[in-house]
């Protein structure tokens, strides 16, 4: 139970924010699929639904948790799903339809503006909103983000729609005090209404009439809303804005001690043209100043032919954007000096060499890309999203491409029947639950030449151990069937499937030199559990784990670079593993049991 | 009070998350407006993090802005570097003298520090906790004590400890008391 989240306020988390406006509108489900940075709206669900009577799961990808939640809503019961900007991706095929059918529920989605978690692409979901014709809000704050996800039901209900409530990486990770409302009890069990949600496919034009309809009342409501605000101020040059940057513009008003008329976007599709007109009419300059993509500007630059438009000229469209930003560039713009010597550190500051993240301490994804290299040198190596990813860094260099979730078996098809050659596909276990198994059954069925190896760690590790359908729990944290990968890739029809333990060095050698011999698609379901859960449980029961030490220096030592080990190093000519950061695998010592031993 | 702006670095691993958790925490008890900026994610593996706290009045963003922190608490002395970025001449760094997996040593580090303050404080935090407890899982209550008893932090001692409190788990609060007791003698 988190504490935080009850009483008369909070310190909390956008994300967290996000799970108290839905407790203050009486949802009774919410599903999710674990990514950063919207992870916490799950797991702060995972961790209050059972006190609170909530429905709360982690499903298999963020398609099925959108459709999941949908299913709640056709019963009657209020829902929100929550994701990570790539998940919309997913779940969007089946949001249109949704729209059209006016399912009304709350799809929150977060932005990652400068990829701090994110490899695929710099993704603007405000497009989304234009595509799907879906109301979006984009809060600022903590208390916006509880604030409008209150609102984002109430306002789903009222017009029968799905409300997306858009997030970005500050937001999501920033704490302020959020002043609460009264929680809302609300039906947890329900009943499958009939008429309701008709199927489209025989009246998607006259459906999507009624949609265009619909968000004309919707935009009215739009052009009213509170949600919309203007800042009176001085002077003829006003600032358009939305989300996380108007935060950054407060600060930099009072930096510069200026207050120019500010209008702050907080409900801003369908656009409230009417409010932004209004908002221009006695000014000669407008800045527009928003993160990522120039979809405000754009919309403005439709009806203010005569005014000048300062935009993605001074806030660049990659990366995120800093409050530094927001004070350099209206300083520019305005001619005003920055009160303090800030000049200095951009002149001299140069960031330091950077940080390359690398595998925990006995991580067992070390130990399998050591003994892929070990067994079959050389291949073309697939890659894909999770803590696996680091193997594209030194010591290791295997992954030749990193795509999306499960392109790495989808891709690695296209290579083995285009070239002849045979890949060597890296994929998780949550990751291939995800997108992995109509791509290996693609595999399969159109006859390819692949090695598979799935990472089973137990967890979804990256995002902070979710569990997955090969974890046995759910996301309420009972007991479930466990999905057998070894029986998946067997019924699929792979030809040759095997488990090996990743803690068995020389046999998974072993295994993978004849899983990669076989002629056709074979699996090896590599498997060791991901090392910071298995040590929190062992500190937890008390259980003391060997260390291991340096027996004799030998030349042969050397070989050690290749592993990797943050924990084992060279000082002054002298190999040596730090007590503290050794985490126990054993796998140095059996790479060399005459060199390496068990510390006493 | 004008805002107080305080940057904790490290690399993931370090306990940075609970540090800054638990001075935001003192500086709700003592009646602030606090805000926090931290990230989650791969940072776990050993990357770079940067957490921001600000706690006074007329606070927007959560994020401090370039060369403006009153104070850096750095676990690793090559963050302490790359914080930078948010240092001014008034700017207080307080070190932890570790360096971990860099080419760089702690004469050129500091070099480079002194280009934009003055006014360093660097402690063998690493070597001290380890000789008091036989690990280094403390260094980051260390760091928060050393601050305090060098009157770095507007905070009040009692109020942190309250903070501690909630924040760490019970089996590990002796050991964190006796690390927390032991900063205020150095």
């Amino acid at each position: 139970m988190k504490k935080e989240l009850f009483g008369k306020r909070g310190f909390l988390f956008g994300n967290e924010a996000i799970v108290r406006g839905a407790l203050e509108s009486g949802v009774g489900y919410a599903s999710s699929y674990p990514g950063t940075p919207a992870t916490e709206i799950g797991d702060t669900f995972a961790a209050i639904a059972k006190d609170t009577g909530i429905y709360f799961e982690w499903s298999v990808n963020e398609k099925v948790a959108l459709e999941a939640a949908a299913g709640a809503v056709f019963s009657g019961i209020k829902a929100l799903v929550s994701m990570k900007h790539y998940g919309l991706n997913v779940a969007s095929d089946s949001l249109l339809p949704l729209v059209y059918l006016g399912c009304p529920f709350v799809v929150v989605v977060a932005d990652d503006p400068g990829s701090w978690s994110s490899v695929q692409a710099e993704q603007d979901t405000r497009w989304f909103s234009r595509l799907i014709h879906v109301p979006t809000l984009e809060p600022s704050n903590s208390q916006e983000a509880k604030d409008m996800t209150k609102f984002a039901f109430q306002f789903s209900q009222k017009h029968k729609i799905p409300v997306l409530v858009r997030l970005t990486t500050r937001i999501c990770y920033s704490k302020s005090l959020v002043n609460f409302g009264k929680i809302k009890k609300g039906k947890k069990k329900g009943k499958f209404v009939k008429k309701e949600f008709k199927l489209g496919s025989a009246q998607t034009v006259a459906l999507h009439k009624k949609l265009l309809e619909k968000l004309k009342k919707i935009r009215k409501d739009c052009e009213k809303s509170k949600l919309n605000f203007i800042e009176e101020g001085r002077g003829k040059i006003g600032i358009i804005t939305s989300g996380v940057a108007y935060i950054y513009i407060k600060e930099a008003f009072q930096e510069l001690k200026i207050k120019l008329p500010l209008l702050k976007l907080g409900f801003s599709y369908p656009f409230p043209s009417d409010k932004v007109k209004n908002f221009l009419k006695n000014l000669k300059k407008v800045i527009v100043i928003e993160e990522l993509d120039p979809i405000i500007e754009e919309e403005v630059k439709k009806f203010s032919k005569k005014i000048k438009i300062y935009g993605k000229d001074f806030f660049s469209e990659a990366g995120e954007l800093k409050p530094e930003d927001i004070l350099v560039n209206l300083s520019k713009i305005l001619g005003k000096k920055i009160d303090r010597n800030l000049s200095y550190n951009i002149k001299n500051y140069k960031e330091p060499e950077k940080r390359i993240p690398f595998f925990c301490p006995g991580c067992p994804h070390r130990s399998t890309f050591y003994a892929v290299k070990k067994a079959l040198g050389k291949k073309i190596f697939a890659g894909d999203i999770g803590c696996y990813m680091l193997g594209v860094y030194e010591p290791f260099r295997m992954q030749d491409f990193v795509v999306s979730m499960g392109a790495s078996v989808g891709i690695s098809h296209g290579i083995s029947k285009a070239s002849g050659q045979k890949p060597v596909i890296f994929i998780g276990d949550s990751t291939f639950f995800h997108a992995g198994l109509p791509s290996l059954l693609n595999l399969v069925y159109n006859k390819a030449n692949a090695l598979v190896i799935v990472l089973d760690n137990r967890w979804t590790a990256m995002t902070g151990h979710q569990p997955n359908p090969g974890s046995g729990l759910t996301g309420m944290k009972k007991e479930t069937k466990i999905a057998n990968i070894e029986e998946i890739a067997k019924a699929l029809g792979v030809d040759f499937v095997k488990t090996s333990n990743v803690w068995n060095f020389s046999q998974f050698v072993k295994d993978l030199k004849q899983a990669y011999s076989i002629k056709g698609v074979s699996v090896i379901v590599a498997k060791g559990e991901c090392r910071l859960a298995f040590i929190r449980q062992a500190v937890r029961k008390g259980i003391k784990l060997p260390k291991f030490k340096i027996k004799k220096q030998d030349k042969k030592l050397e070989q050690l670079k290749d592993f990797g080990c943050p924990a084992i190093k060279k000082e002054k000519g002298k190999w040596l593993i730090d007590k503290d950061l050794c985490w126990s695998c054993s796998i140095c010592k059996q790479l060399f049991p005459d060199l390496i031993e068990v510390e006493k | 009070m004008k805002p107080f702006n305080l940057i904790v670095v490290g690399y993931g691993g370090q306990g940075i998350l609970t540090l800054t958790d638990i001075i935001s925490k003192a500086a709700l008890k003592q009646g602030y407006d606090v805000k926090e900026a931290e990230l989650h994610g791969l940072a776990q593996r050993g990357g770079s993090l940067d957490c921001h706290v600000r706690f006074g009045g007329g606070i927007h963003s959560s994020l401090i802005p370039r060369a403006k922190a009153d104070l850096i608490i750095a676990l690793e002395a090559l963050e302490a570097l790359r914080a930078c970025y948010w240092v001014n001449k008034n700017t207080v760094v307080l070190i932890n003298s570790k360096i971990f997996r860099s080419s760089l040593n702690m004469k050129k580090i500091l070099r480079e520090i002194k280009k934009f303050t003055r006014k360093i404080y660097v402690v063998d935090a690493d070597e001290i906790v380890k000789k008091e407890t036989g690990n280094i899982l403390g260094v980051n209550i260390f760091m928060l004590g050393y601050a305090l008893k060098k009157k770095l932090l507007p905070l009040k001692k009692e109020n942190v400890w309250k903070a501690v409190e909630e924040r760490i788990r019970k089996r590990f609060l002796q050991e964190n008391r006796k690390i927390f007791e032991k900063s205020f003698k150095y």
